[in-house]
């Protein structure tokens, strides 16, 4: 090993006096003479000017961040454009039910119950004679809101407490990390019908809640994970020499190269939360009429499903495009993020 | 080896009382069960008194976790309020489910493996593409619209299977609604086996074996396959508890008297000691079959040991 005998040779207390002085002297600068710096730095840039050249072959290989990358490469995606789009429809559906339908999905006529499709309700009727049309446009708002708001929720306290667990170690991190095993633990359907029986109120805010409770774990793990990683890094360690604080370490340093992954396990997890809000609905512990959702109508068309199959496959079709979304947006980011899965 | 077992055993202590005792709390907030008993009756005070006492409901409530942990070492689930077992309601329910999510796992693990195996080996090809949208639509419709389209399709239009399962569950009546609960975990483990398969059919240890001319069967099967089942083993092991929790739709499609069946009955009927009872037993299992997971790991890759 050379370079260990050219080190054995040397002395190593013969540089460590100019080490330790030219510390001091950029500690110096740093805290007393800032002006004289920012010229130093405007002197640099100039020069940069001065040879224009220079100044364009750094802008030829001027690196890209990940997200960068992944955008160029989503952008040629025909899986991300599809998804997207669908996306965006969905949305839009969502929020303006009344631009795709001016009927209203809670005046039902009796005498139509379970008809066919007619003119003017594409879809036919529903069991109670509603318009299965309009049912399913309007549904979209109470899947949609409830996978995206529990999939916010369970990822704003998964990445807290799981990021945590990751960057503290130690017994906070056992806490944690035990704690996450106990909701872990619960099977989610269980869990739903037992909790859910509890508590009188079916409204959104509940079911999401209760999504939250039961879906940080999986994020958390995966954030901790992620924060594990990133925090062994030499730009960490870096910034932890230069006297950055825990908080500025965590937010500025670990948090921007930690959050691949969650964003990835989170868009998949969005499509399988809209999923199983209908599936707690089917199973009368999800929300209840009068709130229009896809999982009640399925549900409420399951018993008459011989005689009247359109009643429970336009609303299905409607869910099951939902999730291929967003299962499938959660694939194409993933690939643009992780592109080793490729 | 066999510290790091009792390693894991002792981690699970808390992780099995902190989860019994979350459900146990939410089980006594759905009101009181003595009410609940008496219907639209007001109870008598000395009566509804008695059965407090008798079912030690007059105690706190950490005091009666307490009291059931105890009885649960001596493997007494309690009693409902009509005076049956427990554990006799569990030994009647169980069986089925147990039936079931075998049926359901067999079939998970058979065809998810062998669809990701041969998905992952001719990547690109028209057989790959096909199980990635295959799996894609499968994954993006829930288990209970499969359900009620193949009960419909497969048992009632063509005939081909009992479209429900009834009293006594035989191979042929579980056929069908162990495809559908196994159809969304399936689809999850074929994607995996093709990720990992893909990923190390181009490692080293691959190109060794073809080198040494080995037969392509061998280096499929004890090469490129074994190396790649320990995240599909992981998978699996989570999976056993969400099939026994998920098998309660399933169960409620296809009529089965399950653990979903009676663990129903309890919430509606307000009976915690059933409720407790299935979810404790769950539990139980879900933890095993991680521990049994970590297990697997040294027999699938000898490098792993256990300290």
């Amino acid at each position: 090993m050379p370079d260990q005998e050219k080190y054995n040779k040397a002395d190593p207390l013969a540089d460590a006096g100019t080490e330790e002085e030219e510390i001091q002297s950029a500690v110096e600068s740093r805290t007393f003479d800032l002006g004289t710096m920012e010229a130093q730095t405007l002197i640099k840039n100039e020069r940069l000017d001065d040879e224009p050249e220079v100044a364009a072959a750094d802008d030829r290989v001027k690196p890209r961040s990940l997200w960068q990358d992944a955008w160029r490469d989503l952008r040629r995606n025909p899986i991300f454009i599809i998804s997207g789009l669908l996306i965006i429809f969905l949305v839009v559906m969502a929020i303006w039910p009344g631009l795709f339908t001016s009927t209203d999905p809670l005046k039902c006529d009796l005498s139509k119950a379970q008809q066919g499709s007619e003119s003017g309700h594409p879809f036919g009727f529903d069991g109670q004679g509603c318009d299965v049309y309009a049912r399913t446009v309007y549904g979209a708002r109470a899947s949609i809101t409830v996978g995206v708001c529990a999939t916010v929720g369970a990822a704003l306290v998964g990445t807290t407490l799981g990021g945590l667990a990751g960057f503290l170690g130690g017994w906070s991190d056992s806490v944690i990390s035990r704690v996450a095993d106990i909701f872990f633990g619960i099977p989610i359907l269980l869990g739903g019908l037992v909790f859910l029986s509890v508590i009188p109120s079916r409204s959104i805010w509940i079911v999401v809640a209760f999504i939250v409770v039961l879906g940080w774990p999986q994020i958390a793990r995966i954030g901790r994970g992620a924060v594990i990683t990133a925090k062994q890094q030499d730009y960490v360690t870096a910034a932890r020499a230069l006297g950055a604080s825990n908080s500025r370490l965590m937010l500025r340093h670990i948090l921007p190269n930690a959050v691949a992954p969650i964003i990835v396990v989170a868009t998949i997890a969005l499509g399988t939360y809209i999923a199983l809000e209908a599936t707690l609905s089917f199973l009368g512990v999800g929300l209840k009429p009068p709130t229009v959702s896809w999982g009640i109508d399925i549900s409420s068309a399951s018993a008459t499903f011989r005689n009247a199959p359109h009643m429970l496959l336009y609303p299905a079709g409607a869910l099951s495009i939902t999730v291929l979304a967003f299962i499938m947006l959660g694939d194409a980011v993933r690939d643009a993020l992780d592109p080793k899965l490729r | 080896m066999g510290r790091y077992v009792i390693r894991r055993l002792l981690q699970m202590i808390p992780v099995f009382l902190g989860s019994t005792f979350l459900i146990f709390v939410m089980v006594h907030a759905l009101g009181d069960p003595v009410n609940a008993l008496f219907g639209d009756r007001a109870p008598d005070p000395v009566v509804a008194a008695q059965i407090r006492k008798q079912y030690n409901l007059d105690e706190p409530l950490w005091l009666q976790y307490l009291i059931y942990m105890g009885n649960l070492f001596r493997w007494d689930f309690g009693t409902t309020f009509n005076g049956q077992s427990v554990t006799s309601l569990l030994a009647t329910a169980y069986p089925a489910t147990i039936k079931l999510t075998a049926v359901a796992f067999t079939i998970e693990v058979i065809f998810g493996v062998g669809f990701g195996l041969i998905s992952g080996l001719r990547r690109g090809g028209w057989s790959d593409n096909t199980v990635l949208i295959f799996t894609l639509i499968v994954i993006s419709i829930p288990t209970f619209v499969t359900g009620y389209v193949l009960q419909y399709l497969v048992g009632v239009q063509w005939g081909i299977l009992p479209a429900t399962a009834g009293e006594d569950l035989t191979l042929e009546s579980l056929l069908l609604p162990g495809i559908v609960l196994a159809s969304v975990s399936l689809a999850y483990v074929a994607r995996l086996t093709r990720t990992t398969v893909a990923e190390n059919s181009r490692a080293d240890f691959v190109r060794t074996a073809v080198a040494k001319g080995l037969p392509r069967r061998r280096v499929v099967l004890n090469h490129l396959l074994r190396n790649s089942l320990i995240p599909v083993v992981t998978f699996l092991g989570a999976d056993l508890g969400a099939l026994m929790g998920g098998a309660l739709v399933t169960e409620r499609i296809f009529n089965i008297h399950g653990v979903g069946f009676y663990l129903y009955q309890g919430i509606v009927r307000q009976n915690t000691a059933t409720v407790v009872g299935f979810v404790t037993i769950l539990i139980i299992i879900y933890l095993a079959a991680n521990l049994l997971v970590d297990l697997l790991y040294a027999v699938l890759d000898p490098r792993i040991r256990y300290a």
